[in-house]
């Protein structure tokens, strides 16, 4: 479970690296947030027994390889653990060059199944404009593509025949619906 | 062949539309994502512009088909002064890049015989690098693959990067890493799809030292030269490529060792 562990805080730890984007270029902004929650893990806890390579760790493992499937994150991967355990966790407050930033995590089992940004910016229209566009997409990418979270696949030139078996048809078939 | 976009945005949210087309242009599939608040009319018709400026190179420089201003080039039939612009520009950007990879990238020397002249491997990542321009003024964040070859861009501060995989030559179901990027280019070009297709113009053996090499840059119409050249070199140090500004290189040698670029960000996937 430790991997697991370390999975989602580097999960928290990217969202977070995601709003803080060019915090060293940002203005003025204010130093203080308003602690909207103490980071670190609000409910929950890791299930302290290490599992052998099978358990969770390898859904670690699993999630982490591409699967040519665009369904393959939604599918119960047969390595889960039977148990399952809910996990709510804080990110640190990062400080954006348009105010502080958030984001709680909700893992069930290890893996992630809500992200809501408990902090923001919102004193503009700019500010309402942005979130109402990257936090849905923050959410989207980090649920439902978690095991992959790939765009697109840049490889030696994809003939027309190899495409339909390739992963970046898997991943435009995803988003043309 | 080109499929309907769909809504992801939650229900109530004002925005957060991405869409995706594909569609087959120069025997490659050809794949446009958008992402953001963008007007859905505007994004069709850009969409539409995008995928008409590539089947625009491809009937002016495919080598496979006979009335292209290439092939008539090649059969003598059209002299280079009396050709389209964009032929001479191509041919112009050519003669460049045969200079930046000290003849590494040489479409003189690749085309089917001597004397003649085959630009594809310039023609993709320029063509796929002007199609994109056209996505830029919509306002969304934009992906454009083309085979594999990638122009991308954020618009938005806070806007998520691009992912972008990096296939492993060995086993093309399976990526070597991944590249969180929010504007440029990302190219490929290896051996792995097609065979050696790639000849060392120096030498002019078939190139083999290489599975695959991939180039990041700000433009896909160098990266994919770069990522040619890289390939044409062998088993050559990447420091010529470390030495131009804005660009990294990641190599894949025959025995699977991996050598790159200091700036070359491959995160594990």
């Amino acid at each position: 479970m430790r991997r697991i562990t370390f999975a989602f805080m580097s999960t928290v730890a990217a969202v977070v690296l995601l709003f803080s984007y060019r915090t060293s270029t940002g203005g003025a902004s204010p130093p203080v947030a308003v602690a909207a929650g103490a980071p670190g893990i609000v409910s929950g806890q890791v299930d302290p027994s290490p599992s052998p390579a099978a358990g969770t760790g390898d859904d670690t493992r699993a999630g982490a390889s591409p699967v040519p499937a665009p369904a393959a994150t939604s599918a119960p991967s047969p390595a889960a653990k039977p148990k399952s355990s809910k996990l709510v966790v804080n990110g640190s407050v990062a400080q954006t060059r348009w105010g502080p930033v958030q984001v709680q995590v909700t893992l069930t089992s290890g893996r992630i199944t809500d992200i809501t940004a408990i902090q923001y910016p919102q004193g503009n229209g700019r500010d309402a404009e942005i979130n109402s566009y990257a936090l849905p997409v923050l959410h989207d990418q980090a649920i439902q593509k978690q095991s992959a979270q790939l765009d697109g696949v840049s490889g030696a030139t994809v003939t027309s025949d190899g495409y339909t078996e390739s992963l970046q048809a898997a991943l435009d078939a995803a988003h043309a619906g | 062949m080109t499929s309907g976009p769909h809504a992801m945005g939650g229900p109530g949210l004002v925005s957060g539309v991405r869409q995706a087309w594909t569609r087959q242009i120069m025997g490659l599939p050809v794949s446009v994502h958008l992402r953001g608040p963008g007007d859905p009319a505007a994004r069709e018709r850009a969409v539409a512009a995008a995928f008409a400026e590539l089947e625009r190179a491809d009937a002016l420089f495919s080598t496979y088909k006979s009335e292209s201003q290439i092939s008539r080039i090649n059969s003598g039939d059209l002299a280079v002064a009396d050709s389209d612009p964009l032929v001479r520009e191509v041919l112009g950007l050519c003669e460049r890049a045969r200079e930046l990879t000290g003849g590494s990238f040489d479409a003189w020397r690749i085309g089917p015989r001597a004397g003649a002249v085959d630009p594809s491997g310039l023609v993709k990542g320029w063509a796929a690098e002007r199609a994109a321009a056209l996505l830029a003024g919509l306002g969304d964040d934009h992906y454009l693959n083309a085979g594999g070859d990638i122009a991308l861009n954020c618009v938005a501060p806070l806007a998520p990067f691009w992912r972008i995989g990096v296939e492993d030559p060995r086993d093309p179901g399976r990526l070597l890493g991944v590249l969180a990027l929010r504007s440029g280019a990302v190219a490929t070009s290896g051996i792995a799809r097609r065979g050696a297709h790639i000849t060392d113009p120096v030498t002019g053996a078939p190139a083999t030292a290489l599975l695959s090499a991939t180039v990041t840059g700000p433009s896909l119409l160098w990266a994919d030269v770069l990522a040619t050249a890289v390939i044409a070199r062998g088993g050559a140090p990447l420091d010529w490529i470390a030495g131009l500004d804005g660009y990294e290189a990641l190599a894949v040698a025959a025995d699977g060792q991996l050598t790159h670029t200091d700036g070359f960000a491959l995160q594990p996937a």
